[in-house]
């Protein structure tokens, strides 16, 4: 038996409400929300929180031996941006690590090889959605991530029923690189391609497990036709409540990553022996079939996709517009920030990537960053390395910074106290700067802090622990 | 820490200070030159008798060339120092350990910096090639950190704390008012003060030092033969220099109200002279006031106050320039702002004219005859650290 055996949704914090766009444009309209990655989060640093939270469930001594990166929205071209996430969640040289960048149905394609794969494989799709201002795909985009390990054995909670596809070459969206929006022709038209398509793999997939449409306890379709999809599922023969909430009213359409979140938030939601169709629409059409086993009743959760629906902060149309360079904003009159050393990054993967620190095997005094000489006895190279990326922290102390450089000012830094020992002088985000304290906790989250000469300069932050707002 | 000092050993005999702020019409060559003529023209000797230089720097050049080249130092050593806010002391440091070594006769230490030219606010420097992930942290938000944790430790409301913040401010701007070479010669209110803009935490535009430029210069014999040239010598008694191995970013246990390395070093220096009881036998102290949280904390570390009394030395105004032990009684950075290579020298050289009884409308007379300069250089528990005691008599 193959098939999920951990996932881990990930929504950014901060949410624009749709009515704010039409409040600074004078037109268009739309209600609910969108959710918004902040200025320093982008495709690679979103795509490492969702796998931090799959492999937080993910049972000890399981270890992926292949980690699939799917986005429409990569950071860098040429060079693998799966290589970030796989340092970053601190995973073996010996795990394969590559991209499926580009377009939508990626999404699609990581899946099915981690699906597919041979070994526990992991799937990490994440988004970024972007438009004109004043665009539907601006309104009705969503930033988002999600991740899956897929592998056999007990901790399968979703056994991969298998599935059927059909792959279409057709106009339907599209954008040259470089452009920050996409065109898209006609929706009517892609809806006359996509409805067949769609049809036709539900029939194929659905006769190929034996079973039928109304034995589905859930139906996920994530589009890139809203209104292919609408009639696709109007016509499927599924039962009313076994239709998953497409989440266009609390995150939006999450391109890349949007069939997986939908997925995960199902799963958040499953009993066992639940069947679960996913579809998707985008250049042709894709279907996968799970069955929940008796293992996603114990399945540990770090938060679910509705709990992280329901913790947000809003964002102002006008930062949204600054976060996503639509709006080119005078700085302050510092110098831009230095690119960083490709051989110091290097040198220092695994604290800049794996925030990895050192114990002192002599004392025990735990160092941020890594040191080969204890600051407390002075023992060198006594040394063992220890993760702390994933450890709670205290702030000790903390200011609120506005002359440091900071793509979205004032800069928000604390000192930060480690449960088991360590110190770090972070930088916060996702943060009220009105509202941190001492005596805050905070966790770590992994963020690209700038640009700087075309190097993303990716590195850990501190954030207070995410509640329900 | 053993460190034996050369109390007494060496002299200064001639100090030069140029006027420190925007110097839109002056180069680092320049003020170089402005600043080492005054001192040659103090000492009543020429550049030709000087054997040796100490050029403090933190980024208006490299090298000794950015001396030697607009002095036309004809083939004599000049070094280059550097150590962050600490330079310009030093430079005058190792110039006397020159001296008193017996290598030279007559030195001369200058530090200059011209931080205006810039084009950015606040302090920039160069770093070297990095892995990007160091904090990216102004100064004053480092050293804002000291507020909220000494408001804490001690009881004291951070509008109280406030209040502390602003009387330093004030006094040094007092202070700064009496002195022609300040870049800010007036008094500042105390409302001004506390309602300035916040730059970081709650530190506003008014409890950090300005920015501008200047220059500043020694010259330093052997003490038996200060009296060739001045009948005023002032005599270094302590020297001290440490760098601390950067524990508070990374200990727990560091709290942020204190900075071990001035600790370390004020308590070196003492040592090194004999000096027990610093708030009664110096007649006053420049310390480094870049912020005004570190004004308060540096009278505890130096041994001004008590731990946990220094806010309320500074309302009591033990610290005025007619209090008990005057501290910054020029101006201190506030109103000298920061030119990084000349603060320390700038510091000695307002000890120099205290010391002589030239310190004009600023002049302190209780009767005390040691003066005491103070440099930190980094951030709150990573940090450097200088302290020099001088007098104008041998001995104690």
């Amino acid at each position: 038996m193959r098939g999920i055996i951990s996932y881990g949704g990930y929504v950014p914090y901060h949410r624009l409400d749709r009515r704010a766009i039409a409040e600074v444009l004078g037109s268009g309209s739309g209600r609910g929300f969108r959710s918004v990655a902040n200025y320093d989060e982008d495709t690679t640093s979103m795509g490492v929180e969702a796998g931090r939270a799959a492999l937080a469930s993910l049972a000890p001594g399981v270890h992926p031996a292949s980690l699939y990166f799917a986005t429409a929205d990569p950071a860098y071209l040429d060079k693998t941006n799966a290589t970030a996430i796989h340092a970053a969640l601190a995973l073996e040289p010996s795990v394969f690590a590559a991209d499926m960048a580009g377009s939508v149905r990626s999404g699609a394609g990581a899946f099915k090889a981690a699906l597919d794969a041979r070994q526990p494989a992991m799937a990490v799709l994440s988004d970024i959605r972007t438009g004109l201002p004043g665009s539907g795909d601006e309104a009705n985009g969503g930033d988002g991530a999600v991740a899956f390990v897929c592998g056999e054995g007990d901790q399968v909670i979703a056994e991969y029923l298998g599935g059927a596809s059909a792959t279409e070459e057709f106009l339907d969206r599209w954008r040259i690189p470089g452009q920050h929006a996409s065109l898209g022709w006609e929706e009517r038209f892609g809806e006359y391609v996509y409805v067949p398509l769609a049809r036709q793999v539900l029939a194929n997939g659905l006769k190929a497990t034996g079973t039928t449409a109304e034995h589905l306890d859930c139906l996920v379709v994530a589009s890139v036709s809203p209104r292919a999809a609408r009639t696709v599922i109007a016509s499927a023969g599924v039962r009313k409540e076994a239709i998953a909430d497409d989440l266009s009213a609390t995150v939006g359409n999450t391109g890349t990553a949007h069939l997986g979140l939908m997925l995960a938030d199902a799963l958040d939601r499953a009993q066992p022996n639940q069947l679960i169709a996913v579809l998707l629409l985008a250049d042709g059409a894709d279907l996968m079939l799970f069955r929940t086993t008796e293992a996603i009743a114990g399945y540990k959760r770090t938060s679910t996709v509705a709990e992280q629906i329901a913790s947000s902060r809003p964002v102002s149309y006008a930062s949204f517009l600054t976060w996503r360079n639509f709006l080119v904003r005078e700085g302050p009159r510092r110098p831009d920030p230095d690119r960083p050393g490709a051989p110091n990054a290097f040198r220092a993967e695994d604290w800049k990537f794996g925030f990895s620190g050192s114990r002192c095997q002599a004392c025990g005094f735990r160092h941020l960053p890594p040191s080969r000489v204890c600051v407390h006895c002075h023992a060198v190279d006594q040394m063992a390395s220890e993760r702390i990326a994933d450890l709670k922290a205290t702030v000790a102390t903390y200011t609120v910074d506005r002359l440091a450089f900071s793509p979205a000012p004032p800069l928000v830094a604390a000192v930060i106290d480690f449960e088991g020992g360590g110190r770090f002088n972070a930088e916060l985000t996702d943060v009220d700067p009105e509202r941190i304290g001492i005596g805050d906790k905070v966790e770590m989250t992994f963020r690209r802090l700038y640009t700087a000469q075309s190097i993303h300069n990716y590195f850990w932050k501190a954030r207070p622990i995410r509640r329900a707002s | 820490m053993s460190s034996k000092g050369i109390m007494d050993r060496v002299a200064v005999i001639g100090m030069g200070c140029t006027e420190f702020g925007e110097h839109w019409d002056k180069s680092v060559d320049d003020m170089l030159i402005d600043a080492s003529e005054a001192a040659l023209r103090s000492a009543g000797v020429t550049i030709d008798q000087i054997d040796a230089f100490w050029l403090g720097t933190m980024g208006s050049g490299v090298s000794g060339l950015t001396l030697s080249r607009p002095l036309k130092i004809d083939y004599k050593p000049v070094s280059r120092n550097e150590n962050m806010c600490a330079t310009g002391s030093e430079s005058f440091r190792n110039a006397c350990y020159a001296v008193a070594s017996g290598a030279y006769d007559m030195v001369m230490a200058i530090g200059v910096e011209k931080l205006k030219d810039s084009g950015y606010s606040g302090l920039v420097s160069a770093a070297p090639t990095s892995d990007g992930t160091a904090s990216g942290t102004s100064a004053p938000a480092s050293f804002s950190l000291l507020a909220p944790a000494y408001a804490n430790k001690y009881g004291v409301s951070m509008p109280q704390l406030k209040e502390v913040m602003t009387r330093i401010a004030w006094k040094n701007h007092k202070n700064g008012a009496l002195n022609p070479r300040a870049q800010f010669k007036k008094e500042v209110s105390m409302e001004t003060i506390a309602n300035s803009p916040l730059v970081a935490g709650n530190l506003g535009i008014f409890d950090c030092s300005g920015v501008s430029d200047g220059s500043a210069a020694a010259i330093i014999v052997r003490a038996e033969d200060a009296h060739k040239y001045t009948d005023k010598p002032m005599y270094v008694k302590a020297l001290s220099f440490v760098a601390g191995p950067s524990r508070g970013p990374v200990d727990p246990e560091y709290d942020y109200t204190t900075f071990e390395e001035c600790v370390a070093v004020a308590q070196d220096a003492y040592q090194q002279c004999g000096i027990t009881d610093p708030r009664n036998q110096l007649a006053m102290a420049e310390v480094h006031d870049c912020f005004t949280p570190t004004e308060l904390v540096l009278m505890e570390d130096l041994g001004f106050s008590k731990r946990g009394d220094g806010w309320k030395d500074v309302l009591s105004g033990t610290f005025d320039l007619d209090g008990e032990l005057p501290v910054n009684p020029d101006g201190g950075l506030k109103s000298f702002g920061h030119p990084i290579g000349a603060s320390g020298l700038r510091m000695l050289f307002e000890c120099w004219l205290q010391l002589r009884g030239e310190a004009g409308k600023r002049q302190i007379d209780n009767g005390k005859k040691l003066a005491m300069t103070h440099n930190l250089g980094g951030a709150p528990g990573n940090c450097v650290s200088f302290v020099s005691i001088v007098g104008s008599a041998p001995g104690l």
